[in-house]
């Protein structure tokens, strides 16, 4: 238990998606103008990280590592090379469904996502939370929590953000600096803030 | 001909994918503390860019509109696997350091962007050629990061020695902050900055504007 604990902490704020891995950067950057909205796409983020982290969890397990089909017969087989095209196809097809589920029972919240939905597919950290997930060897347990914690601290992050921009941009830049730019230099002061907690171990 | 020349270097200044467009941030930044990774990367990217872009358009007149984006996807994954298997094959060492990043050129949103933005709407060679243009742009970005992050951080191009470490008896103490990840962030941003005081077309409309300051009020007035 708490070792699951430590883990979910170390996800939210070491090892952070956006922060340290830099990655889900084109969202983060694109979608953080408005509180509101960074936080119904937070949202969501950790709502498709914590089904597809698990689901493609027991798919590497069941199907494609080394010898995982023995189940069925086949011992010998090492599906593990088709891992980039079956997490993806999973990846799409959860956050279709999600979509479709959205909008038939919740449409409140499907409306208030719009166009972010589908562009979760391309978020670079829902893939790179599964990568992590089979690189690091977590069992479907972990990879649950895993899962919830990079998806809360990419939420959190990228709701800072939004934060900060809201008020930054009464502020005068320098010409060339003005929006992108200016963009990164905050993600990356953030990026020095969140290394503080670089020590934590529960 | 001007023409193809046009597709190929537009993007890497006039119509960069990272500094405007913002597309492909993602996967990279954590790739660039050295230059012989990061070379490593750039050359993966403009190989998926290039040839997920060429055969999209191949099959463009065929793809069902309502299905295209599943099947730029299995094109794309497709030619990622097959990169990251060379990479496992022929550099073993340097794959292990770029872990999951080659996988995540499947997100990356250059590769995506392009396909639909170019691809769906040319013939193959042309989108060949953009793919490739639009690889470079990504790739000039990180290569600019990668060289100052390794010269300042460790001293060293390529691994080898450029400016001698205090700790071996030369005179340069490298600054540690350049090989963590907020530094690649402060150097996109400047890069950023550099690239539009050079093309000021680039600069963004400021949402508010500040009004001029009006004589201020007197005391006791």
């Amino acid at each position: 238990m708490e070792e699951l604990l430590s883990l979910f902490v170390r996800a939210i704020f070491i090892d952070n998606m956006a922060l340290s891995f830099f990655l889900g950067m084109c969202t983060f950057l694109a979608i953080s103008k408005k509180v509101q909205a960074a936080l119904g796409l937070g949202i969501a983020v950790i709502v498709v990280l914590m089904i597809t982290v698990p689901v493609n969890n027991l798919i590497y397990n069941y199907l494609l590592a080394d010898g995982a089909l023995a189940w069925a017969g086949f011992p010998e087989v090492d599906l593990s090379f088709l891992g980039l095209l079956s997490y993806i196809g999973v990846i799409a097809a959860i956050v279709q469904i999600m979509e479709m589920f959205l909008d038939k029972y919740v449409p409140a919240l499907y409306n208030a996502l719009g166009v972010f939905l589908p562009l979760i597919t391309v978020n670079c950290a829902i893939m790179g939370a599964s990568l992590f997930m089979v690189e690091r060897d977590y069992t479907f347990g972990e990879s649950i929590v895993y899962g919830a914690g990079s998806g809360v601290g990419w939420a959190l992050a990228i709701t800072a953000l939004a934060g900060i921009r809201e008020k930054m941009k009464y502020s005068d830049v320098p010409e060339g600096l003005r929006g992108l730019g200016i963009t990164f230099i905050t993600v990356g002061l953030m990026s020095l803030g969140f290394m503080s907690f670089g020590g934590i171990d529960l | 001909m001007s023409n193809t020349k046009e597709t190929l270097v537009n993007p890497i200044f006039e119509n960069n994918p990272i500094a405007l467009q913002i597309l492909g941030i993602c996967s990279a930044l954590a790739v660039t503390s050295s230059l012989s990774v990061t070379m490593v990367m750039c050359l993966s990217v403009i190989v998926v860019t290039g040839f997920s872009n060429f055969f999209v358009s191949l099959i463009r007149n065929y793809i069902p509109s309502n299905i295209r984006i599943i099947a730029q996807m299995v094109i794309i994954a497709s030619l990622v696997i097959v990169v990251d298997q060379v990479l496992k094959a022929v550099a073993y060492e340097i794959s292990k350091q770029l872990s999951v990043f080659v996988g995540l050129i499947i997100t990356n949103c250059i590769v995506m962007g392009r396909a639909e933005a170019f691809a769906m709407k040319n013939p193959p060679i042309p989108s060949f050629i953009d793919g490739v243009g639009n690889g470079l742009g990504y790739s000039i970005v990180l290569i600019v990061v990668a060289f100052f992050r390794e010269l300042f951080g460790a001293g060293k191009l390529f691994g080898m020695d450029v400016l001698p470490l205090a700790t071996e008896g030369g005179w340069y103490i490298p600054n540690g902050l350049m090989l963590l990840p907020p530094s690649a962030f402060f150097l996109i941003g400047f890069f950023i900055w550099a690239l539009r005081a050079w093309k000021t077309a680039q600069v963004e409309e400021e949402e508010f504007k500040i009004t001029a300051n009006t004589s201020p009020v007197q005391e006791g007035a």
